[in-house]
Protein backbone atom coordinates (compact mmCIF):
# COMPACT_ATOMS: atom_id res chain seq x y z
CA UNK A 1 0.00 0.00 0.00
CA UNK A 2 1.51 3.13 -0.97
CA UNK A 3 2.30 6.19 1.42
CA UNK A 4 -0.70 8.37 1.01
CA UNK A 5 -3.46 5.87 1.48
CA UNK A 6 -1.68 4.05 4.35
CA UNK A 7 -3.73 5.25 6.72
CA UNK A 8 -7.31 6.78 6.07
CA UNK A 9 -8.33 5.00 9.70
CA UNK A 10 -5.70 7.03 11.37
CA UNK A 11 -6.89 10.14 9.23
CA UNK A 12 -10.59 10.22 10.19
CA UNK A 13 -9.73 9.76 13.60
CA UNK A 14 -7.22 12.45 13.81
CA UNK A 15 -9.70 14.52 11.68
CA UNK A 16 -13.08 13.87 12.97
CA UNK A 17 -11.81 13.24 16.59
CA UNK A 18 -14.33 15.10 18.50
CA UNK A 19 -17.41 13.95 16.79
CA UNK A 20 -16.22 9.81 16.93
CA UNK A 21 -15.76 10.97 20.46
CA UNK A 22 -18.93 12.47 20.87
CA UNK A 23 -20.87 9.08 18.67
CA UNK A 24 -19.08 6.88 20.70
CA UNK A 25 -20.17 7.99 24.22
CA UNK A 26 -23.70 8.47 23.11
CA UNK A 27 -23.68 4.70 22.23
CA UNK A 28 -21.73 3.56 25.01
CA UNK A 29 -23.61 5.83 27.50
CA UNK A 30 -27.21 4.99 26.42
CA UNK A 31 -26.05 1.13 27.13
CA UNK A 32 -25.45 1.82 30.22
CA UNK A 33 -27.12 -0.08 33.35
CA UNK A 34 -26.07 1.99 35.63
CA UNK A 35 -25.77 5.74 35.15
CA UNK A 36 -24.09 7.50 37.45
CA UNK A 37 -21.76 11.11 37.10
CA UNK A 38 -18.92 9.15 38.30
CA UNK A 39 -19.26 5.78 35.97
CA UNK A 40 -19.64 8.40 33.30
CA UNK A 41 -16.85 10.43 33.86
CA UNK A 42 -14.69 7.52 34.08
CA UNK A 43 -15.87 6.52 30.87
CA UNK A 44 -15.08 9.73 28.98
CA UNK A 45 -11.50 9.67 30.37
CA UNK A 46 -10.79 6.21 29.09
CA UNK A 47 -12.15 6.76 25.82
CA UNK A 48 -10.37 10.10 25.70
CA UNK A 49 -7.22 8.33 26.38
CA UNK A 50 -7.91 5.58 23.64
CA UNK A 51 -8.94 7.46 20.74
CA UNK A 52 -5.05 8.74 20.21
CA UNK A 53 -3.52 5.46 21.02
CA UNK A 54 -5.47 3.95 18.37
CA UNK A 55 -4.49 6.53 15.78
CA UNK A 56 -0.41 6.54 17.05
CA UNK A 57 -0.51 2.51 16.75
CA UNK A 58 -2.42 2.67 13.58
CA UNK A 59 0.22 5.34 12.57
CA UNK A 60 2.94 3.16 13.09
CA UNK A 61 1.89 -0.25 12.30
CA UNK A 62 -0.34 -0.23 9.24
CA UNK A 63 -0.68 -4.26 9.41
CA UNK A 64 -2.97 -3.84 12.26
CA UNK A 65 -1.19 -6.72 14.10
CA UNK A 66 -2.25 -6.28 17.61
CA UNK A 67 0.47 -8.50 18.83
CA UNK A 68 3.34 -6.44 17.37
CA UNK A 69 5.10 -3.80 20.07
CA UNK A 70 3.54 -0.48 18.17
CA UNK A 71 0.18 -1.47 19.83
CA UNK A 72 1.74 -1.80 23.20
CA UNK A 73 -0.11 1.33 24.57
CA UNK A 74 -3.37 0.27 23.14
CA UNK A 75 -3.01 -2.96 24.82
CA UNK A 76 -1.80 -1.86 27.99
CA UNK A 77 -4.94 0.92 28.28
CA UNK A 78 -7.35 -2.06 27.00
CA UNK A 79 -6.07 -4.76 29.97
CA UNK A 80 -6.14 -1.38 32.45
CA UNK A 81 -10.09 -0.58 31.00
CA UNK A 82 -10.63 -4.22 31.29
CA UNK A 83 -9.43 -5.59 34.63
CA UNK A 84 -11.36 -2.09 36.15
CA UNK A 85 -14.31 -3.80 34.67
CA UNK A 86 -13.94 -6.85 36.14
CA UNK A 87 -13.42 -5.68 39.54
CA UNK A 88 -16.13 -3.06 38.89
CA UNK A 89 -18.65 -6.48 38.24
CA UNK A 90 -19.14 -5.63 34.39
CA UNK A 91 -20.22 -8.50 32.20
CA UNK A 92 -18.06 -9.71 29.47
CA UNK A 93 -20.14 -7.97 26.98
CA UNK A 94 -20.05 -4.45 28.89
CA UNK A 95 -16.32 -4.66 28.79
CA UNK A 96 -15.95 -5.66 24.61
CA UNK A 97 -18.81 -3.01 23.87
CA UNK A 98 -16.38 -0.91 24.94
CA UNK A 99 -14.46 -1.50 21.65
CA UNK A 100 -17.14 -2.64 19.28
CA UNK A 101 -19.32 0.75 20.35
CA UNK A 102 -17.08 2.90 18.12
CA UNK A 103 -17.12 0.82 15.22
CA UNK A 104 -20.18 2.05 14.38
CA UNK A 105 -19.53 6.01 14.22
CA UNK A 106 -16.25 5.24 12.82
CA UNK A 107 -17.83 3.46 9.88
CA UNK A 108 -20.00 6.69 9.13
CA UNK A 109 -17.21 8.94 8.79
CA UNK A 110 -14.87 6.25 7.00
CA UNK A 111 -17.81 6.18 4.41
CA UNK A 112 -18.04 10.11 4.55
CA UNK A 113 -14.01 10.35 3.95
CA UNK A 114 -14.00 7.37 1.47
CA UNK A 115 -17.05 8.15 -0.86
CA UNK A 116 -15.45 8.83 -4.11
CA UNK A 117 -13.25 5.64 -4.09
CA UNK A 118 -15.48 2.69 -3.37
CA UNK A 119 -13.02 -0.24 -3.76
CA UNK A 120 -10.78 1.75 -0.86
CA UNK A 121 -13.99 1.83 1.28
CA UNK A 122 -14.34 -2.16 1.18
CA UNK A 123 -10.91 -2.85 1.60
CA UNK A 124 -10.64 -0.42 4.43
CA UNK A 125 -13.63 -1.44 6.14
CA UNK A 126 -12.95 -4.90 6.26
CA UNK A 127 -9.52 -4.01 7.80
CA UNK A 128 -11.01 -2.12 10.66
CA UNK A 129 -13.40 -4.49 11.20
CA UNK A 130 -10.87 -7.25 11.60
CA UNK A 131 -8.70 -4.78 13.53
CA UNK A 132 -11.62 -4.14 15.97
CA UNK A 133 -12.44 -7.86 16.36
CA UNK A 134 -9.03 -8.38 17.32
CA UNK A 135 -8.98 -5.57 20.20
CA UNK A 136 -12.81 -6.94 21.24
CA UNK A 137 -11.54 -10.67 21.17
CA UNK A 138 -8.31 -9.53 23.56
CA UNK A 139 -10.29 -7.51 26.05
CA UNK A 140 -12.57 -10.33 26.17
CA UNK A 141 -9.39 -12.54 26.70
CA UNK A 142 -8.25 -9.73 29.46
CA UNK A 143 -11.38 -9.83 31.15
CA UNK A 144 -11.21 -14.16 31.20
CA UNK A 145 -7.80 -14.36 32.74
CA UNK A 146 -8.77 -11.61 35.29
CA UNK A 147 -11.39 -13.80 36.55
CA UNK A 148 -9.18 -16.42 36.36
CA UNK A 149 -6.94 -14.63 38.51
CA UNK A 150 -9.68 -13.69 41.11
CA UNK A 151 -11.34 -17.72 41.22
CA UNK A 152 -7.66 -18.66 41.77
CA UNK A 153 -6.83 -17.05 44.61
CA UNK A 154 -10.26 -17.68 45.99
CA UNK A 155 -10.21 -21.06 45.80
CA UNK A 156 -6.40 -21.16 47.16
CA UNK A 157 -7.58 -19.01 50.21
CA UNK A 158 -10.50 -21.80 50.74
CA UNK A 159 -7.77 -24.61 50.93
CA UNK A 160 -6.11 -22.83 53.69
CA UNK A 161 -8.82 -22.52 55.68
CA UNK A 162 -10.00 -25.58 55.86
CA UNK A 163 -8.30 -28.32 57.15
CA UNK A 164 -7.73 -27.99 60.75
CA UNK A 165 -6.96 -31.59 62.45
CA UNK A 166 -7.49 -31.27 66.09
CA UNK A 167 -6.33 -33.43 69.01
CA UNK A 168 -9.27 -34.24 71.30
CA UNK A 169 -7.41 -36.84 73.65
CA UNK A 170 -3.89 -38.24 74.26
CA UNK A 171 -3.98 -40.29 70.73
CA UNK A 172 -7.59 -39.14 69.27
CA UNK A 173 -7.17 -36.83 66.49
CA UNK A 174 -10.18 -35.48 64.64
CA UNK A 175 -10.57 -33.93 61.41
CA UNK A 176 -13.67 -31.86 60.57
CA UNK A 177 -14.32 -31.87 57.28
CA UNK A 178 -16.45 -28.65 55.46
CA UNK A 179 -17.34 -28.25 51.58
CA UNK A 180 -17.16 -30.23 49.10
CA UNK A 181 -14.07 -32.67 48.86
CA UNK A 182 -12.02 -32.51 45.25
CA UNK A 183 -8.42 -34.29 44.60
CA UNK A 184 -6.62 -31.32 45.64
CA UNK A 185 -8.29 -30.40 48.72
CA UNK A 186 -8.40 -34.23 49.70
CA UNK A 187 -4.29 -34.33 49.27
CA UNK A 188 -3.60 -31.14 51.34
CA UNK A 189 -6.43 -32.85 54.31
CA UNK A 190 -4.41 -35.92 53.16
CA UNK A 191 -0.93 -34.98 54.30
CA UNK A 192 -2.06 -32.77 57.13
CA UNK A 193 -3.84 -35.51 58.65
CA UNK A 194 -0.69 -38.12 57.80
CA UNK A 195 2.09 -35.55 59.57
CA UNK A 196 -0.28 -34.51 62.54
CA UNK A 197 -0.50 -38.43 63.24
CA UNK A 198 3.17 -38.26 62.94
CA UNK A 199 3.84 -35.33 64.88
CA UNK A 200 1.57 -36.65 67.88
CA UNK A 201 1.66 -40.15 67.77
CA UNK A 202 -1.79 -40.46 67.71
CA UNK A 203 -3.76 -43.92 67.44
CA UNK A 204 -7.28 -42.95 65.91
CA UNK A 205 -8.01 -40.43 63.70
CA UNK A 206 -12.37 -39.44 63.55
CA UNK A 207 -12.90 -37.98 60.71
CA UNK A 208 -16.24 -35.83 60.74
CA UNK A 209 -17.69 -35.10 57.87
CA UNK A 210 -21.24 -33.62 59.18
CA UNK A 211 -20.35 -30.28 57.17
CA UNK A 212 -19.56 -31.95 53.65
CA UNK A 213 -22.75 -31.57 52.22
CA UNK A 214 -23.03 -34.83 49.43
CA UNK A 215 -21.20 -37.77 49.53
CA UNK A 216 -20.67 -39.05 46.02
CA UNK A 217 -18.40 -42.23 44.55
CA UNK A 218 -15.27 -39.86 44.00
CA UNK A 219 -15.70 -38.28 47.47
CA UNK A 220 -15.88 -41.38 49.20
CA UNK A 221 -12.98 -43.03 47.33
CA UNK A 222 -10.63 -39.91 48.90
CA UNK A 223 -12.12 -40.96 52.24
CA UNK A 224 -11.25 -44.38 51.85
CA UNK A 225 -8.09 -43.21 50.32
CA UNK A 226 -6.84 -41.17 53.52
CA UNK A 227 -8.19 -44.31 55.29
CA UNK A 228 -6.09 -46.63 53.63
CA UNK A 229 -3.34 -44.31 53.81
CA UNK A 230 -3.60 -43.86 57.55
CA UNK A 231 -3.76 -47.02 57.88
CA UNK A 232 -0.39 -47.80 56.39
CA UNK A 233 1.07 -45.66 58.85
CA UNK A 234 -0.17 -47.32 61.78
CA UNK A 235 -3.29 -45.63 62.57
CA UNK A 236 -7.40 -46.12 62.55
CA UNK A 237 -9.92 -43.72 61.82
CA UNK A 238 -13.17 -43.30 61.93
CA UNK A 239 -16.02 -41.74 60.12
CA UNK A 240 -18.51 -39.84 61.95
CA UNK A 241 -21.52 -37.07 60.93
CA UNK A 242 -23.03 -39.50 58.74
CA UNK A 243 -26.57 -37.57 57.99
CA UNK A 244 -29.45 -40.48 57.27
CA UNK A 245 -29.83 -39.30 53.23
CA UNK A 246 -25.77 -39.53 52.66
CA UNK A 247 -25.80 -42.90 54.54
CA UNK A 248 -28.89 -43.54 51.92
CA UNK A 249 -27.08 -42.15 49.18
CA UNK A 250 -23.89 -44.10 50.08
CA UNK A 251 -25.99 -47.31 49.90
CA UNK A 252 -27.44 -46.28 46.67
CA UNK A 253 -23.96 -45.92 45.26
CA UNK A 254 -22.73 -49.08 46.16
CA UNK A 255 -19.58 -47.79 47.96
CA UNK A 256 -18.17 -50.28 50.42
CA UNK A 257 -17.58 -48.91 53.75
CA UNK A 258 -17.41 -52.02 55.87
CA UNK A 259 -14.16 -52.19 56.51
CA UNK A 260 -14.46 -48.72 58.48
CA UNK A 261 -15.86 -47.65 61.29
CA UNK A 262 -18.89 -45.28 61.16
CA UNK A 263 -20.83 -43.25 63.42
CA UNK A 264 -23.80 -41.33 63.43
CA UNK A 265 -22.27 -38.44 65.31
CA UNK A 266 -18.99 -37.43 66.77
CA UNK A 267 -19.56 -38.24 70.72
CA UNK A 268 -19.95 -41.82 69.52
CA UNK A 269 -16.89 -41.30 67.58
CA UNK A 270 -15.01 -40.33 70.99
CA UNK A 271 -16.64 -43.07 72.93
CA UNK A 272 -15.36 -45.66 70.34
CA UNK A 273 -11.81 -44.22 70.36
CA UNK A 274 -11.80 -43.56 74.21
CA UNK A 275 -12.21 -47.34 74.52
CA UNK A 276 -9.73 -48.05 71.92
CA UNK A 277 -6.95 -45.72 73.64
CA UNK A 278 -8.46 -47.52 77.09
CA UNK A 279 -9.08 -44.54 77.99
CA UNK A 280 -12.76 -44.01 80.35
CA UNK A 281 -15.12 -41.17 81.27
CA UNK A 282 -17.37 -40.81 83.88
CA UNK A 283 -19.50 -38.41 85.55
CA UNK A 284 -18.83 -36.46 88.79
CA UNK A 285 -21.48 -37.43 91.63
CA UNK A 286 -23.19 -34.27 93.18
CA UNK A 287 -22.84 -33.98 96.35
CA UNK A 288 -19.56 -35.41 96.98
CA UNK B 1 26.44 -59.25 49.27
CA UNK B 2 25.28 -56.78 52.03
CA UNK B 3 22.33 -58.08 54.29
CA UNK B 4 19.82 -55.93 56.26
CA UNK B 5 20.33 -57.37 60.02
CA UNK B 6 17.84 -58.92 61.79
CA UNK B 7 17.71 -58.31 65.46
CA UNK B 8 15.94 -60.84 68.27
CA UNK B 9 14.37 -59.54 71.00
CA UNK B 10 12.98 -62.40 72.86
CA UNK B 11 10.74 -64.34 71.29
CA UNK B 12 10.14 -61.15 68.49
CA UNK B 13 12.68 -60.21 65.58
CA UNK B 14 13.51 -56.65 64.39
CA UNK B 15 14.03 -55.28 60.89
CA UNK B 16 15.24 -52.02 60.71
CA UNK B 17 15.29 -50.90 57.15
CA UNK B 18 17.86 -47.69 57.11
CA UNK B 19 19.43 -47.80 53.27
CA UNK B 20 17.37 -47.46 50.21
CA UNK B 21 15.96 -50.96 48.93
CA UNK B 22 17.07 -52.21 46.15
CA UNK B 23 15.28 -55.37 44.69
CA UNK B 24 18.38 -57.65 45.45
CA UNK B 25 18.51 -56.51 48.95
CA UNK B 26 14.84 -57.14 49.16
CA UNK B 27 14.80 -60.25 47.96
CA UNK B 28 17.68 -61.26 50.17
CA UNK B 29 16.14 -59.64 53.36
CA UNK B 30 13.01 -62.01 52.52
CA UNK B 31 15.26 -65.18 52.73
CA UNK B 32 17.43 -64.00 55.73
CA UNK B 33 14.12 -63.33 57.80
CA UNK B 34 11.81 -66.80 56.44
CA UNK B 35 15.08 -68.53 57.81
CA UNK B 36 15.99 -66.89 61.02
CA UNK B 37 11.71 -67.16 62.22
CA UNK B 38 12.08 -71.09 61.78
CA UNK B 39 15.50 -70.96 63.38
CA UNK B 40 14.73 -68.88 66.44
CA UNK B 41 10.82 -69.78 66.65
CA UNK B 42 10.00 -66.23 66.76
CA UNK B 43 6.15 -65.84 66.83
CA UNK B 44 6.26 -61.98 65.54
CA UNK B 45 8.33 -59.70 63.41
CA UNK B 46 8.36 -55.54 63.44
CA UNK B 47 9.75 -54.21 60.40
CA UNK B 48 10.28 -50.93 60.60
CA UNK B 49 10.67 -48.78 57.46
CA UNK B 50 10.74 -45.14 59.55
CA UNK B 51 13.81 -44.36 57.53
CA UNK B 52 12.52 -45.38 53.56
CA UNK B 53 11.87 -42.31 52.16
CA UNK B 54 11.18 -44.25 48.65
CA UNK B 55 8.94 -47.32 48.71
CA UNK B 56 8.05 -48.49 45.14
CA UNK B 57 5.42 -51.47 44.30
CA UNK B 58 7.83 -53.81 44.26
CA UNK B 59 8.57 -53.36 47.67
CA UNK B 60 5.23 -53.02 48.63
CA UNK B 61 4.72 -56.15 47.34
CA UNK B 62 7.61 -57.76 48.96
CA UNK B 63 6.75 -56.57 52.26
CA UNK B 64 3.01 -57.78 51.96
CA UNK B 65 4.44 -61.38 50.82
CA UNK B 66 6.86 -61.40 53.26
CA UNK B 67 4.09 -60.85 56.46
CA UNK B 68 2.04 -63.53 54.23
CA UNK B 69 5.08 -65.93 54.87
CA UNK B 70 5.71 -65.26 58.06
CA UNK B 71 1.90 -65.99 58.92
CA UNK B 72 2.42 -69.71 57.74
CA UNK B 73 4.92 -70.03 59.77
CA UNK B 74 2.89 -68.70 62.33
CA UNK B 75 4.36 -64.83 62.68
CA UNK B 76 2.72 -62.22 62.70
CA UNK B 77 4.18 -59.37 61.07
CA UNK B 78 3.75 -56.04 62.53
CA UNK B 79 5.19 -53.06 59.73
CA UNK B 80 6.12 -49.58 61.79
CA UNK B 81 6.72 -46.45 60.86
CA UNK B 82 5.92 -45.59 57.65
CA UNK B 83 6.39 -42.25 56.55
CA UNK B 84 2.97 -39.86 55.36
CA UNK B 85 4.53 -39.58 52.00
CA UNK B 86 5.07 -43.13 51.59
CA UNK B 87 1.65 -43.49 52.54
CA UNK B 88 0.13 -41.18 50.21
CA UNK B 89 2.44 -43.09 47.28
CA UNK B 90 1.44 -46.56 48.07
CA UNK B 91 -1.99 -45.42 48.17
CA UNK B 92 -1.83 -44.31 44.88
CA UNK B 93 -0.78 -46.86 43.79
CA UNK B 94 -3.38 -48.90 45.03
CA UNK B 95 -1.42 -51.18 47.38
CA UNK B 96 -3.16 -50.67 50.41
CA UNK B 97 -1.10 -53.67 52.20
CA UNK B 98 -3.84 -55.46 53.13
CA UNK B 99 -3.51 -58.35 56.09
CA UNK B 100 -0.28 -56.35 57.07
CA UNK B 101 -0.76 -54.89 60.37
CA UNK B 102 0.77 -51.60 60.74
CA UNK B 103 1.67 -49.45 63.92
CA UNK B 104 3.20 -45.93 64.10
CA UNK B 105 6.20 -46.68 65.83
CA UNK B 106 8.27 -49.60 67.03
CA UNK B 107 6.82 -49.12 71.10
CA UNK B 108 3.32 -49.57 69.82
CA UNK B 109 4.20 -52.06 67.29
CA UNK B 110 5.70 -54.88 70.16
CA UNK B 111 2.52 -53.78 72.36
CA UNK B 112 0.25 -55.05 69.39
CA UNK B 113 2.44 -58.04 68.95
CA UNK B 114 1.62 -58.96 73.12
CA UNK B 115 -1.83 -58.64 72.91
CA UNK B 116 -3.55 -62.07 71.74
CA UNK B 117 -4.52 -62.27 68.43
CA UNK B 118 -8.43 -61.99 68.26
CA UNK B 119 -8.19 -64.36 65.60
CA UNK B 120 -6.72 -67.09 66.59
CA UNK B 121 -6.78 -66.43 70.13
CA UNK B 122 -3.41 -67.40 70.28
CA UNK B 123 -1.61 -66.72 73.74
CA UNK B 124 0.76 -63.44 73.40
CA UNK B 125 4.41 -63.78 72.13
CA UNK B 126 7.17 -64.06 74.63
Amino acid sequence: MSKGKKAPLANVIDTHQHELLAGWLDGMLSRMVRRDAAAEAEIRQQAARFLPLLAQSIEDDPGADIGSSAWDDTRQLLTEISQSRVRQGFTPIETANFIFLLKKPLFGYLRAALSDDSQTLVEETARVSTLFDDLGLFTIEVYQKSREQVIMRQQQELLELSTPVVQLWKDVLALPLIGTLDSARTQVVMENLLQKIVDTGAMIAIIDITGVPTVDTLVAQHLLKTIAAARLMGADCIISGIRPQIAQTIVHLGVNLEDVITKATLADAFIVALKRTGSTITHAKHGD
Amino acid sequence: MEHIPILKMGKLLLVTIQVDMHDRLAMALQDDLTERIVKDRASGVLIDISALDIVDSFIGRMISNTASMAKILDARTVLVGMQPAVAITLVELGLTLDGVITALNVDHGIRLLQEPDKKTGRAPSR
